[in-house]
């Protein structure tokens, strides 16, 4: 188990190293360059150079990139060529904002997925079936934004219940005011994640469900919720892979969902560096976001594989 | 086994009673009969063998006899006793108690019968732990009994293996152990052998057999295999389109069969027939379960079938105590079947 996990551990390097490539390569291939971009047309040409000196882009591609990279290793992410700020401080806060409303919209997304799929599964061909499994397309299928567009319009316009913009607080909520500012951002989000698992776990049960030691689960009399347990731990792998990366889209933050919230997240910070051709900000976040994604797919892995032992290889 | 079976005083009740059962499927484009009326006592300690091909019925009869197929689907008619239990009349939770407790079953595969992400030692343990209330540990340690007395090598080792990293025979075993880890009185075998390489088919037979001397136990035995039920059983029963054709003690069935379905399953096999024979192939096809004939099922695949067998399913005819057929032509004398098993039959071949 210790060498599966520290396998899995080395495979993230060249993952790492290669998105860290393509990220510096796509955003130094677009046209255009960076400083015609942020000076206006009429500063002097000595100093839009100075400029391209102070940040050294005036040097060969591989040499930014490896000085780029050497800076990363450190934990410097650079200065936003934007707002001067250095790029963790936002980042990081950006980051946390998205955290706070993709945790709780992935517990909920993934415990509603869980439980409809299952239910769904084990009343098959019922009118419960045919609803849960509705709502589950349903979720996937309704564009999200408007969903919260939506929302907005009955919670916080109609009813007036809850706040319809903002965030309202940084860091972590403390308050019953500031959980009222999440309750529709991340009901919102917790839709697609919702129906994707549920529809997984569904497919999933049935499928175990019809397997041979099922019944034989059944001749050695255990009890129903004994053999519901034998059935959830076969079906969690495949529904375990699926979560981390329903967690990952979400920890990227949506701009669509971001923008109706006008929530300052990791969607929106991301948004904003392609518009002004941040480049120390847009590469920083999608690497930082890359690298999230690979320890989540690590992390999958190996509870994988401590669930299932066939996967240990 | 069956002389030793022969010297013990009958039981006053079976422990297996079925009578008159009926099982169909309702699927949505027809039924299917799956059982047509199947009766039968078994006493403590007996081994009664089920022989037939693929769809006659043979697993489905098991299965009802658990109630484990699927309720949605199924229609069950007719009564069933297992040891002093009521099966038919028992809501789900009283039955629960009685499955791996009172009645247990080996499937025919083990590769796909076991679960495959809990260890051996688990899913023997928590059937323990389910019927007798014992702690985890005290069933752990009946588990490894278990596993050495279906004589699995390092059993400690194994105990914690999954069943993906044994052999399929290993798997069996494993299989019996834990099907006999709550000392049933009724053991119900679906094919236990025929997923298994032939060398080890022996050796689970003969576990099998050495078990059920020792534990006493009552085993139904299912098979498609004519030696193997020969091996296991003290009496056979041949079943066909979900009917018991033909019932009797092993030897007489084999020796005198009283069903041409018998007859003819008997010669179809390379243990029934003389080397340098050709086999002979039962004509036709297996009848439609969704749409019986309505005399006898076999009619029209028997060479020996007149217009009076195909107006009604023939009655279940005694010959002598325990020896039933289902053919009106045997049982009226008319007909003869001979003894696949003697060697003029070779001689006789042109």
């Amino acid at each position: 188990m210790w060498a599966f996990t520290l396998r899995r551990l080395l495979y993230a390097v060249p993952v790492l190293l290669g998105v860290s490539m393509l990220v510096f390569a796509l955003i130094h291939l677009a046209p255009g360059d960076v400083v015609d971009i942020l000076v206006p047309p009429e500063v002097p040409k000595e100093i839009a150079d100075s400029l391209r000196q102070r940040f050294h882009l005036d040097e060969q591609l591989y040499v930014q990139y490896v000085a780029w990279l050497g800076r990363l290793m450190v934990g410097d992410f650079g200065v936003s060529f934007f707002t001067g700020r250095p790029v963790a401080e936002e980042l990081f806060g950006a980051l946390g904002n998205t955290l706070v409303l993709a945790l709780p919209a992935a517990v909920l997304g993934f415990l509603l997925g869980i439980a409809l799929g299952a239910l769904a599964a084990y009343n098959h061909g019922t009118w419960l079936d045919k609803l849960f499994s509705a709502t589950a397309i349903i979720g996937v299928s309704l564009p999200h934004y408007w969903v919260g567009i939506v929302l907005v319009a009955i919670f916080a316009v109609v009813l007036n219940l809850l706040p319809a913009q903002g965030m309202g607080f940084e860091g972590l909520p403390t308050s019953w005011e500031h959980v009222q500012h999440l309750v529709l951002p991340v009901v919102t989000l917790s839709l697609i994640p919702m129906g994707v698992i549920s529809r997984l776990v569904r497919a999933n049960v049935l499928e175990i469900l019809s397997q041979e030691f099922v019944g034989t689960l059944h001749a050695k009399g255990l009890f129903s919720r004994r053999v519901l347990y034998h059935t959830l731990k076969n079906a969690a792998p495949s529904a375990l892979a699926l979560m981390g990366l329903q967690f990952g889209y979400l920890l990227g933050g949506s701009i669509l969902v971001e923008t109706v919230f006008n929530w300052p997240g990791s969607g929106g910070l991301m948004n904003l560096a392609i518009f002004r051709r941040d480049v120390p900000v847009l590469s920083a976040t999608i690497v930082v976001l890359a690298a999230i994604f690979v320890v989540i797919n690590i992390l999958v892995d190996v509870l994988q594989a401590l669930l299932d032992p066939r996967m240990r290889r | 086994m069956s002389q030793v079976l022969a010297n013990l005083p009958r039981a006053t009740e079976p422990v297996v009673s079925v009578e008159d059962l009926h099982v169909r499927f309702l699927l949505r484009e027809a039924t299917v009969a799956a059982i047509n009326g199947v009766s039968f006592d078994l006493e403590a300690g007996q081994v009664l063998g089920i022989l037939g091909e693929s769809g006659s019925g043979k697993s489905v009869t098991l299965r009802s006899l658990m109630r484990l197929l699927p309720p949605a689907r199924t229609r069950t008619e007719g009564r069933i006793r297992i040891a002093g239990h009521e099966i038919t009349a028992m809501d789900e939770t009283a039955l629960r108690h009685v499955r791996g407790a009172k009645v247990a079953m080996i499937f025919q595969e083990p590769m796909v019968a076991l679960d495959p992400v809990f260890t051996i030692g688990v899913q023997i343990a928590e059937t323990i732990v389910r019927h007798e209330g014992i702690s985890y540990s005290a069933a752990n340690q009946r588990a490894l009994e278990l596993l050495e007395m279906v004589q699995i090598p390092s059993a400690a080792r194994r105990l914690k293996s999954y069943p993906h990293e044994m052999s399929g025979g290993m798997r069996q075993r494993a299989m019996i152990a834990l099907a006999l880890s709550c000392r049933p009185t009724v053991l119900l075998a679906d094919e236990p052998t025929t997923a298994l390489d032939v060398t080890v088919q022996i050796q689970i037979i003969l576990l099998l057999r050495q078990l059920q001397q020792e534990l006493g136990m009552a085993v139904i035995f299912v098979t498609h295999d004519v030696g193997v039920a020969i091996e296991v059983a003290d009496r056979i029963a041949v079943m066909y389109a979900g009917r018991f054709v033909e019932v009797g003690p092993t030897e007489k069935v084999i020796d005198t069969p009283a069903h041409p379905y018998t007859a003819a399953l008997l010669t179809s096999t390379v243990l029934g027939s003389t080397f340098g024979r050709r086999l002979e192939a039962i004509p036709g096809t297996p009848p439609d379960l969704r749409a019986l004939p309505a005399g006898c099922s076999f009619a029209p695949r028997c060479r020996h079938a007149q217009d009076r067998c195909r107006v009604h399913m023939p009655p279940e005819a005694v010959l002598a105590p325990g020896r039933i057929t289902r053919c009106v032509r045997v049982a009226d004398g008319e007909l003869d079947l001979g003894s696949p098993n003697l060697s003029e039959r070779s001689i006789a071949k042109p």
